[in-house]
């Protein structure tokens, strides 16, 4: 009882994790169907400029409460930064080649920022331990979770509550809703695709250095940290369906689910068993649990 | 290709082969590594003919490297042939068995479930003790015919038996581009449902594509275990599945003589930056591959395609 019990938090933590690392990625591919290798960059540039940000911040002795805040403004600056300089400068550039083509054009991105990371914030880690203390811990039926580890679900699920609502209630929304079916009919009514997206871009890498912010007090932020996030952001998108807010958090919540379920049960298989739901996903719904079906192209 | 440049290619071969002797140790230890890895880069111009680009191919890489490390660790077979003829054969049915899955994807669900299939390979490798875990393990030098060459010899020997691998590929592929099955590739990618009407399975063909790119991957991987040594898990990572992508486009995918010439100039330019750069070589690589696509859409090999007629109907 206790080890399904630890399952479920323990999946629903990394679910949150994974969710916010993969809407991002998810967006950026529903509007601009460009499926970001670039994505991990920012999520390690979120987690360093916040490990430093925000733990310059603790140790100056200001209030808590500041300190989330700040995370979630320092992400949202880097972003903004890294999302611009890329869309304007690089993507715009490549906009109706071929799709691999322009995965490849944000792999050499990501390789690219990969390195700058080094030349910015050295070769060693940062650890973001004070959040982790402010929030204490909370005794759940004999389990000990983490005060952060709750807000950080709150802090997801309002997310997917947030981005599915304003995806179809606020204007916005729906404007990125028309570009997402059918980019030449937008542009024929008068929609700007262009600032569609770059606005999509930022709004996406936003998010994916939000991840990494999110993230930072929980792991240790060091060199490497966005080559592995990418995979996993891509299995949880794959398996939600690319392009999907809602698939991305279900996606999430399987890949989350499973792999706590792999980490208690069978240990050894927790690696791949994110892979092997992938694949099963694509062999029997190629397109994802919620993705529409695309015509066949002829 | 006209035959012309198969027998341009062939005499390339020989030339890098007669003047081996002649080069520094480290050109030619590069070279070995470079043209091993090019044989991957030529099943990705195989299948990147049909419209296909794998995210992870580094599988089968990895598939092959392991056969032949396993081999030296637990049997007593040293004879580089076997070996090779293992790896290739073990590459090739792992090839076959995920093709009947990867055939019937095209674009970026084709990519994903392959790099999805080579993350579970990874996932795999690293948590198994007996494969050597994260650390991987050592693999022991060859025999050729029963002789074990020492020192210098070694790594000569080694890189003849690669250029011998290369050039009986190319040939192999190039012949294969101008056979009926290898010509249909293009207009699979072009139209695939006209191609149905006239009565072609073009999954078949795929499947087809793909188990020769599998082979050619496993060979690849076998040679690169023999010449660095060494096998690890970072072999079957979506990062080497990367590189070998990036090589395609930087060598332009056009023929068969690109993934030889870009997989040389890729080294090359690894170590160049990494001389220059150190930590952060990277950088460099990811500004070569980003100025070749936004310049030079065609690759590099279509600097020296220009004056050439065009080709017909591609």
């Amino acid at each position: 009882m206790l080890t399904a019990f630890a399952i479920l938090t323990d999946g629903l933590v990394y679910a949150a994790y994974l969710f916010l690392v993969g809407v991002g990625l998810t967006l950026i591919f529903g509007v601009m169907r460009i499926l970001n290798v670039a994505h991990g960059s920012f999520y390690a540039y979120g987690a360093y400029a916040a490990a430093v940000a925000v733990g310059v911040y603790f140790d100056a002795g200001l209030p808590a409460a500041g300190g989330f805040l700040l995370m979630v403004l320092v992400a949202m600056a880097v972003g903004l930064v890294l999302g611009l300089i890329i869309e304007r400068g690089v993507l715009r550039r490549v906009y109706g080649r071929d799709e691999v083509v322009v995965v490849l054009v944000t792999y050499a991105v990501f390789l690219i920022l990969e390195d700058a990371i080094k030349l910015i914030w050295g070769p060693d880690s940062y650890a973001l331990y004070q959040p982790l203390g402010v929030t204490g811990t909370v005794d759940v039926g004999g389990l000990v979770l983490s005060g952060y580890d709750i807000g950080l679900v709150a802090f997801a699920g309002l997310l997917a509550a947030a981005g599915s609502l304003a995806l179809k209630r606020t204007r916005w929304g729906r404007l990125l809703t028309v570009v997402i079916f059918d980019r030449e009919l937008a542009a024929a009514f008068g929609i700007n695709v262009s600032v569609v997206y770059t606005a999509t871009f930022v709004l996406g890498a936003m998010l994916g250095a939000l991840g990494g912010a999110a993230m930072a007090p929980k792991i240790s932020v060091t060199l490497g940290i966005g080559v592995e996030v990418i995979v996993l952001a891509f299995a949880v998108v794959v398996i939600g369906g690319l392009g999907s807010i809602d698939g991305a958090f279900i996606g999430a919540l399987v890949v989350g689910l499973c792999r706590a379920a792999a980490v208690h049960l069978v240990p050894q298989i927790e690696l791949f068993v994110i892979y092997a739901v992938m694949a099963l996903v694509l062999v029997l719904r190629p397109q994802g649990l919620f993705a529409r079906a695309q015509p066949r192209k002829i | 290709m006209a035959p012309r440049s198969i027998v341009i290619g062939m005499l390339a071969f020989l030339l890098a082969a007669a003047v081996a002797p002649a080069l520094p140790t480290w050109l030619v230890s590069l070279a070995t590594v470079a043209f091993a890895n090019a044989l991957v880069v030529l099943g990705l111009v195989i299948l990147w003919r049909a419209g296909l680009v794998p995210f992870g191919q580094a599988l089968y890489y990895a598939v092959g490297a392991y056969s032949v490390a396993l081999i030296t660790r637990y049997s007593g077979v040293r004879d580089v042939l076997a070996m090779l003829a293992a790896a290739a054969a073990l590459s090739g049915l792992v090839g076959y068995l995920t093709g009947f899955l990867l055939a019937r994807y095209r674009e970026i669900f084709f990519s994903m479930l392959s790099l999805a299939l080579s993350m579970i390979l990874y996932g795999v490798l690293v948590k198994t003790e007996t494969l050597g875990s994260t650390d991987g393990f050592h693999v022991d030098s060859p025999t050729y015919f029963g002789a074990a060459p020492q020192g210098g010899m070694r790594l000569l020997v080694l890189f003849w038996l690669v250029l011998a691998c290369c050039s009986l590929s190319a040939l192999l592929v190039s012949l294969y581009f101008r056979s009926v099955a290898g010509a249909l590739a293009i207009p699979a990618r072009d139209s695939e449902i006209r191609l149905e009407f006239l009565g072609v399975s073009v999954n078949r063909l795929i499947h087809l594509n793909l188990v020769i790119a599998a082979t050619l991957a496993g060979i690849g991987g076998a040679l690169a275990a023999i010449a660095v040594e060494h096998v690890d898990p970072d072999m079957s990572y979506w990062t080497t599945s990367g590189g070998f992508v990036f090589v395609t486009i930087l060598a332009g995918a056009g023929s068969v003589a690109a993934a030889f010439v870009g997989s040389l100039l890729f080294e090359l330019l690894k170590s160049i930056a990494y001389d220059v750069l150190p930590g952060t070589w990277q950088i460099f690589l990811g500004a070569v591959l980003l100025l070749t696509i936004l310049f030079l859409p065609g690759g590099i090999g279509s600097l020296f395609m220009r004056r050439r007629r065009p080709e017909p109907a591609s």
